[in-house]
């Protein structure tokens, strides 16, 4: 089996297939811990991971730290205020300031790409990124890969569309890279104005039909359509882009039986998503955000405790069985 | 004022190279004789064997950062750097605070110049008061106060009403524009060329056609008022093409390209390096190409820095947050020659076309760009052949902002001639 050596998880882009997979199966080791009635493993203990969030987020926050306190590992949450320009202390100085401190790994949330970047490469401690601008959120597309893997037992040959505001989307950039590298063939579906240009240069396919999208997919990935689209005029209007790109109930009659439906949430309920196919029969939203930590336990035990392996310590790996 | 004597010069001027060794005696701020031996008790020799000749060199492309960002920049820093880079005449542009939109800040900039004394510099006064593109600035006071040109650079004279009334005033004046390329809607936010990179980097992009639809229309104006524009820091082929076009039917254009956007690509980006963020931004390969071939058959007339400098801590932000910008006087010279020289996109008397004949005649400046008797005494000592590497701590620049720091550069500034007064001595 593959050995992780990467020391921070910045972006999928860079993973190998065989890495995204390492971290796919330590997922699955890790799957049961949150179902016991103990929901805790020793695999991090005396591990301390900060989360520093200078965008605001509910669910990848909360998803993080639930994982890394069900490996034991001391969490202390920072949400730092707007842009580093606004707060007067500089992205680099705040880090800093953490790492000062000891700490093991630090997740990092910001509004501008590569922020987590220049964390990663000016500090010690591990970084993983949990969204930087329309970079990338590659917990995300873990966590996505792992609940389709879970539902359909494979990623290899699946088709997969991604409907929606492609231009500003991070979870896009992130599961782009995911799909294609374990073999499925990925769909980008969405307005002409929120497509990026050459795109399709990154090995997929653009296409403003999405019935033809509908009809193919075994997976629709819908993303989240931010109300701004509208005032930055990057949209005619939300009901015509609902009319459009919204999923229905509707528009997935042509749909596969088996077809997922997954969205990274938080659901604009009418506008990209109707509500009965949020909560109907192809819908694995929450199954995803249960997914999640599952993943993210594997990712902070793969970045901690292989390390500490390494360093001659006790292996505290073996307790997750 | 002592007098000069250069023995053993080999001149390049933008004609040719010389074959044979000559003296070049300097005197009264002037190029008083140049001989095969010139002898003469009262001068300082400066012996020139091994060395090439040039005249100095002159960018029409400079922020001096004076009046109001002195951290970043000083009319002195910024003038020690330009003699060190081989520059004998700088431009320096109107993006300061307050903006050089009126004659007293002209003058106030040149005194501080002569007082420093190192460089010719020439105040390019603001298109716009305040460049806030809304109302013409007191152009012919400008043009009195000693301003060779005007430019809202940094950004855009984007309304085209008010471009046509500034180019038709200017003729009057006696001064010409130079355009900062940038329709500013279609650029909004961006901070790096759209395009593969921005698309795999989820990086806001500043698409070409932002650039080339400001050069097409003001090759519409320049052709429809028979005024004159020139074009600052091309960074896209398409504006080249574009420029030749209508080099070829008689418009009155003329443009300029910096190192960087001969040298690097948006490829470099992704190392999320701020050094790398620059307005205009670095695009692709084939746009590179396109400036080497835009230099090479005389498109593009003029090499100059965009000499931008930040403050460390401006720069060490997020790529989004980080001002654009880069350095460039102090490496200029030798990006050129290893770029451009040694790879035999131009030669020697080429290079001395592109950054100091071509930049005089475009600037309007009358007695330089030139090594001939009677042209004032600007001149440039270098080593062709010398190899360097760039070092952060070795900047006579404020600031350290440059992406070649580390690079091994060939061609090295050994002695630099202002007005008759040696201004850098390696």
């Amino acid at each position: 089996m593959t050995e992780w050596t990467r020391h921070d998880l910045l972006n999928i882009r860079d993973l190998s297939r065989e890495e995204i997979e390492l971290v796919l199966e330590t997922a699955k080791s890790f799957q049961e811990v949150s179902r016991r009635d103990v929901k805790k493993v020793p695999a991090l203990r005396g591990k301390t991971v900060v989360l520093l969030f200078f965008e605001p987020s509910t669910r990848t926050r909360i998803s993080f730290e639930l994982a890394a306190k069900r490996l034991s590992a001391d969490t202390l949450s920072v949400t730092a205020g707007g842009s580093s320009v606004s707060k007067g202390e500089s992205l680099l100085d705040t880090a800093k300031n953490i790492e000062a401190m000891n700490v093991d790994l630090i997740v990092v949330r910001h509004a501008a790409s590569g922020a987590p970047k220049i964390i990663a490469d000016a500090l010690g401690p591990s970084v993983i990124n949990a969204g930087d601008g329309c970079q990338a959120h590659p917990t995300q597309a873990l966590l996505d890969l792992f609940t389709v893997k879970e539902r359909l037992g494979r990623i290899e040959g699946l088709k997969v569309g991604i409907i929606g505001d492609i231009l500003h989307s991070r979870v896009a950039r992130s599961n782009l890279w995911g799909f294609t590298k374990l073999g499925a063939k990925v769909t980008l579906c969405g307005p002409p104005t929120l497509m990026p240009r050459d795109v399709e240069q990154l090995g997929v396919r653009v296409t403003y039909d999405l019935k033809e999208v509908v009809a193919q997919s075994d997976v629709l990935m819908v993303l989240r359509l931010q109300k701004e689209r509208q005032q930055d005029k990057y949209l005619p209007s939300i009901r015509e882009y609902a009319r459009l790109f919204g999923i229905n109930k509707e528009k997935l009659k042509s749909a596969k039986k088996e077809l997922l439906v997954l969205h990274p949430g938080p659901i604009n309920r009418g506008v990209e998503i109707s509500a009965d196919v949020a909560d109907g029969e192809h819908s694995v939203i929450l199954e995803q955000v249960t997914n999640g930590v599952a993943v993210r336990m594997a990712v902070l035990y793969l970045l901690l405790g292989t390390k500490s392996k390494a360093d001659g310590e006790e292996k505290d790996g073996s307790a997750v069985s | 004022m002592k007098i000069l004597l250069i023995k053993n010069a080999i001149i390049v001027n933008s004609k040719d190279i010389a074959s044979k060794p000559q003296d070049i005696l300097l005197e009264n701020g002037r190029i008083a004789k140049i001989a095969p031996s010139i002898s003469t008790k009262e001068a300082e020799i400066i012996d020139a064997k091994g060395k090439l000749v040039l005249p100095g060199l002159i960018d029409l492309h400079v922020h001096l950062r004076t009046p109001g960002q002195e951290h970043k920049e000083t009319v002195e820093t910024g003038s020690r750097a330009a003699a060190k880079g081989g520059f004998t005449s700088v431009f320096c542009m109107p993006n300061t605070n307050p903006v050089i939109d009126n004659a007293s800040i002209v003058e106030s900039i040149k005194k501080e110049a002569q007082c420093v004394g190192l460089v010719n510099v020439y105040p390019v006064g603001a298109v716009t008061k305040g460049q806030k593109c809304e109302e013409l600035t007191d152009i012919w006071e400008l043009a009195q106060a000693g301003c060779p040109a005007i430019s809202d650079d940094g950004k855009a004279v984007h309304n085209s009403q008010l471009m046509r009334l500034a180019l038709e005033y200017s003729k009057m004046a006696g001064v010409f524009i130079i355009q900062h390329c940038e329709d500013p809607c279609l650029s909004h936010r961006g901070v790096m060329n759209e395009g593969l990179v921005s698309t795999t980097l989820g990086l806001k992009g500043w698409p070409e056609v932002a650039e080339t639809i400001i050069v097409a229309r003001d090759i519409e104006l320049a052709r429809y008022l028979k005024a004159r524009v020139h074009f600052a820091h091309m960074s896209c082929g398409r504006s080249i093409e574009l420029i030749r076009m209508a080099k070829a039917k008689g418009i009155p254009v003329t443009a300029e390209v910096c190192p960087h956007h001969f040298t690097l690509t948006d490829d470099l980006v992704r190392s999320f390096d701020t050094n790398y963020k620059v307005n205009p931004p670095l695009r692709t390969a084939a746009d590179v190409a396109a400036m080497k071939e835009g230099l090479a058959d005389g498109t593009i007339d003029c090499i100059t820095t965009d000499h931008a400098p930040h403050a460390q801590e401006e720069k060490e932000l997020e790529f989004d947050h980080a001002p654009f910008g880069m350095i460039g006087l102090e490496t200029s010279l030798a990006l050129t020659i290893t770029e451009l020289v040694e790879k035999k996109v131009l030669t020697f008397p080429q290079l001395v076309e592109k950054m100091s004949t071509a930049p005089a005649r475009v600037g309007g400046l009358a007695n330089k760009g030139e090594i001939r008797e009677g042209l004032d005494a600007d001149i440039t000592i270098i080593d062709p052949k010398k190899e360097w590497v760039v070092r952060k701590e070795e900047f006579a620049s404020k600031s350290h902002n440059s992406p070649f720091v580390g690079r091994t550069l060939k061609g090295f500034v050994e002695t630099t001639i202002c007005g008759g007064k040696i201004t850098y001595q390696a």
